[in-house]
């Protein structure tokens, strides 16, 4: 094949800029990307690594800048001229349909390609060989684990025809195996010409993967390092511009006092399979933060989504501080001191088309300081958040901007202060720091062991075993809705409990 | 603030200016004068009774458009309003002519069993939806065409109708039960229930602004799955915004009952209810919005009489107000637009092309 000139590059982005109301997302980025490597992309949350790939792959249009495919300038306004030069883009939550099959939902919206027949059929065969992924093609989507969804996401776009793919934070969901397995697929597809664009912000993995990293800083590109050499902190220290905290050393706050005690929880299938859930039992006292470790899906979200009363239980009780309140509807058990950090926060925490502090009302509406006599304090309201902004350092030109303008990890900061206001007793959190940067989880981390040693009782699912281990004081291994046992998060390691996680046995 | 409110009064006249222009080419192509017509239609305001008609009318509007935003909020299209006011004013109207009841009372019970009745009318669709997920905008589209028939039955004189001449009526409401009006001599009488439908408006604004109840609304309809991590009970806010939405539709009726008509007829007005739609799209939901949307389609429709003077077909009135609801889709749009560019502009403008190096301290 004859190569133009300057096709060095798969794809060159110059001078990129893109300004929202308030904010300049990109400034000014270049970023070159190699055919045939893996470009990690670093930055601090709100940096514009999103949006830059949102330009990339045509879903925003850049407001100064060019893009080069191969040596040549092209122009995209939507997706679909994207991916007609081969790029493609796997965002962080899955657009899958979860009713369809595997192969259904590959060939929805790319009928014309290679028909529904025979040839569509060999071809995702093929591709299926190539990304690793070995659900067969008839399985339907709600019955694969996150990993083989991801490894379907990227089947779909190379179906299209990528070369070149987009993933936006794919490991966050993942745990260390399989985020080897993700690698190990990625490495033998590199050698097969394709090339990846990666956004992570676990410095440990984009060190592990990538050929070249670029770090972006207020939206500007301030350079590119050299993935063999460079170490953690000198990576941080780009992103940030100084010095990272180091994080403290704890001791145990636990006490005695019970705070949730969970008794013999099971929940049926609506669809009439195995039970989501079955004879959970936990207990988790005041002080202490209670690990849930599992793969994703093994019933974490129907255990936390029990507590929280948005799902019954078919058996078993629910207690808080000894009274049961496993009738109790939501709001009650929120105004009983509950705060709630959900796993999906585009879906389940916040009103994207509402200003920050109209979701600060969110879940508060019933109670001092915001609600009164069923009236909504926004005074009250507005001061808070601006608190929020302010100790969680979410970065935002003002309260008055809507929550879905705000990038993904600030999002989750204005979460996460909001579901620590109001002195709560119990937290029920799901990834608390999913998506959020170096900085801003050492943030985190603190403000949870802060409100821990004050007395409040942590019921954590995580997917980051660094975190799970690091912050825990009981951790608990949750296997097909049953917890099949306890480690000791003083010495556990992320590898043994990721083999006892899997149900291999440890 | 104000750039806010800069777009919000400039869409809409942008779009009457559009639906104006256009209309004025339709005149002209068909050969007739837009200057004479749109002259005689706003002459036509200090004439006779048709300043007076045309509050009177918007008021009858803006509760339709009250009750039809107050499903928009949530996501939800009650397209019933219109079953909901003719069963309420039907049945509102055979209650108060058969009771009799001493003046004051006997209003604020005919009042009361209108909004109930228009509330019970869609209590069916409201429970479909929030028990059975049925589409609320199918059920009450049928429950329109079911009205139809309770009316003609409620009204029949082997029920509670009388027949009148070669019209069907209920029983006339005594004097008791009326809402006094304001007479204003030859210009007309001005419904007294305009201050029930300016109240409703101001009642809309705090309840959906300022309370918690408001706000649930709102959220559940923005995201059902947030609204309900956050402790809203989806199932009962559906509920709750459709009666609601049903109980003021409930009251539509009642400015022509009340102050005009005293009976309910065979004849009595219908098509309140899709007018209501368009000026709720037109307001955007938003009682002063709804409220100027309102007097513009009540002038255009009272005016529009005039043109037969002039020899101009008045169905000219049903294009315009056509053009009207479809450009002011479309100037929300552009305006929303050039605001985003100027604000990037601003944005440009106010920083450097450089960022400012990261600051130092904690
Ligand atoms: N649609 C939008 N409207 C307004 N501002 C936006 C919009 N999208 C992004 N922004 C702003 O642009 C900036 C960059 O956002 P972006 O999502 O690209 O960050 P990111 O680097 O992906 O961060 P994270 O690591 O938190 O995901 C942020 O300040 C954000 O508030
Ligand atoms: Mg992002």
């Amino acid at each position: 094949m004859s190569t133009a000139a300057g096709s060095e590059y798969a794809v060159e982005l110059r001078g990129i800029t893109k300004r929202f109301p308030g904010v300049v997302a990109n400034s000014d980025i270049d970023l070159a990307v190699r055919r045939g490597e893996v470009h990690a992309l670093c930055g601090e949350n709100g940096a514009g690594k999103s949006t830059l790939m949102k330009i990339l792959y045509g879903m925003q249009g850049a407001d100064e800048g060019t893009i080069s495919v191969d040596g040549t300038e092209v122009v995209f306004r939507t997706p679909g001229d994207a991916i007609a030069a081969g790029i493609g883009m796997v965002h962080q939550h899955f657009m899958l349909a979860d009713n369809l099959t595997v192969a259904e939902n590959v060939l929805l919206g790319a009928e014309r390609l290679h028909g529904i027949g025979r040839r569509a059929r060999d071809r995702i065969a093929e591709l299926a060989a190539t990304v690793g992924l070995v659900a067969s093609p008839s399985e339907r989507v709600e019955r694969l684990g996150v990993a083989d969804r991801q490894r379907l996401e990227i089947l779909k776009v190379l179906y299209r025809g990528a070369r070149t793919v987009i993933l936006d934070e794919p490991t966050a969901v993942l745990v260390p195996q399989e985020v080897d397995e993700l690698f190990a697929t990625l490495a033998a597809m590199r050698a097969q010409g394709y090339t990846f664009l990666f956004i992570s912000h676990k410095l440990d993995e984009v060190r592990a993967i990538a050929d070249t990293i670029t770090v972006i800083r207020r939206g500007t590109s301030v350079g590119t390092a050299d993935p063999a050499t460079v170490t953690n902190r000198e990576l941080a220290e780009m992103m940030v511009g100084s010095e990272l905290p180091t994080p403290q050393t704890r001791d145990s706050t636990v006490t005695d006092r019970e705070v949730l005690r969970v008794a013999g929880l099971g929940l049926a299938d609506p669809a009439g399979g195995r039970d989501l859930l079955d004879g959970i039992d936990l207990v988790v006292h005041a002080g202490e933060v209670l690990g849930i470790a599992g793969v994703e899906g093994n019933g974490q979200t129907e255990l936390v989504e029990s507590v929280m009363g948005m799902r019954r239980g078919t058996r078993g009780r629910v207690l808080l501080a000894g009274t049961d309140v496993s009738g109790a509807t939501t709001m009650a058990r929120r105004e009983a001191g509950i705060g709630y950090i959900p796993e999906d926060r585009s879906r389940h925490a916040l009103l994207p088309e509402q200003p920050l502090w109209a979701n600060r009302v969110l879940g508060f509406q019933s109670r001092a300081p915001i609600g009164r006599r069923g009236l909504i304090d926004r005074a009250a309201a507005r001061s808070d958040t601006e608190r929020i902004v302010a100790d969680f350092d979410v970065r935002t030109p003002g309260i008055d901007v809507t929550a879905g303008a705000l990038s993904g990890g600030n999002q989750q900061k204005l979460v996460v202060g909001r579901e620590l206001s109001g002195d709560p007793v119990l937290l029920v959190a799901a990834h608390p720091t999913r998506g959020v940067d170096v900085g801003a989880q050492a943030g985190i981390w603190s403000e949870l062991r802060r409100a821990r040693a004050a007395g409040l009782a942590v019921l954590l699912v995580s997917a980051d075993l660094d975190e799970l281990i690091g912050l825990s004081d009981t951790l608990a291994v949750i296997l097909d809705g049953r917890l099949v046992g306890t480690a000791d998060p003083a010495t556990v390691t992320p590898e043994q409990l990721g083999t006892a996680m899997t149900g291999a046995t440890a | 603030m104000s750039p806010k409110i800069r777009s919000a009064v400039l869409a809409p006249v942008l779009a009457v200016a559009v639906a104006a222009l256009l209309c004025g080419l339709a005149l002209l192509i068909s050969g007739d004068s837009p200057l004479q017509a749109f002259g005689v239609m706003i002459s036509q305001l200090g004439s006779g009774t048709v300043a007076v008609d045309t509050v009177n009318s918007a008021a009858v509007y803006y509760i339709a458009a009250l009750a039809v935003a107050i499903g928009f909020q949530m996501k939800l299209f009650n397209i019933g309003v219109e079953g909901q006011f003719r069963v309420a004013a039907a049945v509102a109207a055979v209650v108060g002519g058969t009771l009799p009841l001493p003046p004051v009372l006997h209003t604020l019970v005919i009042i009361a069993v209108a909004a109930l009745s228009g509330a019970a009318w869609v209590a069916i669709p409201a429970l479909l939806k929030a028990y059975r997920g049925v589409s609320e905008v199918i059920s009450t589209i049928m429950l329109n065409a079911v009205a139809t028939g309770l009316i003609a039955y409620l009204i029949s004189p082997d029920t509670f109708g009388q027949l009148v001449g070669n019209n069907i009526t209920t029983p006339p409401i005594e004097p008791s039960g009326w809402f006094p009006g304001l007479a204003l001599g030859e210009s007309g009488t001005l419904f007294g229930m305009i201050l029930v439908a300016a109240v409703l408006g101001v009642g809309y604004w705090f309840l959906l602004g300022r309370t918690r109840f408001g706000f649930e609304l709102r959220a559940s309809g923005q995201s059902p799955t947030a609204a309900a991590a956050g402790g809203v009970n989806a199932r009962r806010m559906v509920l709750i915004a459709l009666l609601t939405s049903g109980a003021v539709a409930g009251l539509v009726g009642l400015p022509e009952l009340l102050g005009r008509d005293h009976a309910y007829t065979l004849t009595s007005p219908s098509g309140y209810g899709f007018t209501g739609i368009a000026i709720a799209l037109l307001g955007r939901n938003h009682p002063v919005g709804i409220a100027l949307g309102a007097l513009l389609w009540a002038f255009l429709d009272k005016s529009a009489v005039a043109l037969d003077v002039v020899g101009t077909p008045r169905e000219i009135v049903l294009i315009m107000q056509g053009l009207i609801v479809l450009s002011v889709v479309v100037a929300y749009e552009v305006v929303r637009r050039v605001d985003l560019r100027a604000e990037q502009r601003r944005v440009a403008a106010a920083t450097p092309t450089r960022p400012r190096p990261a600051e130092v301290g904690t």
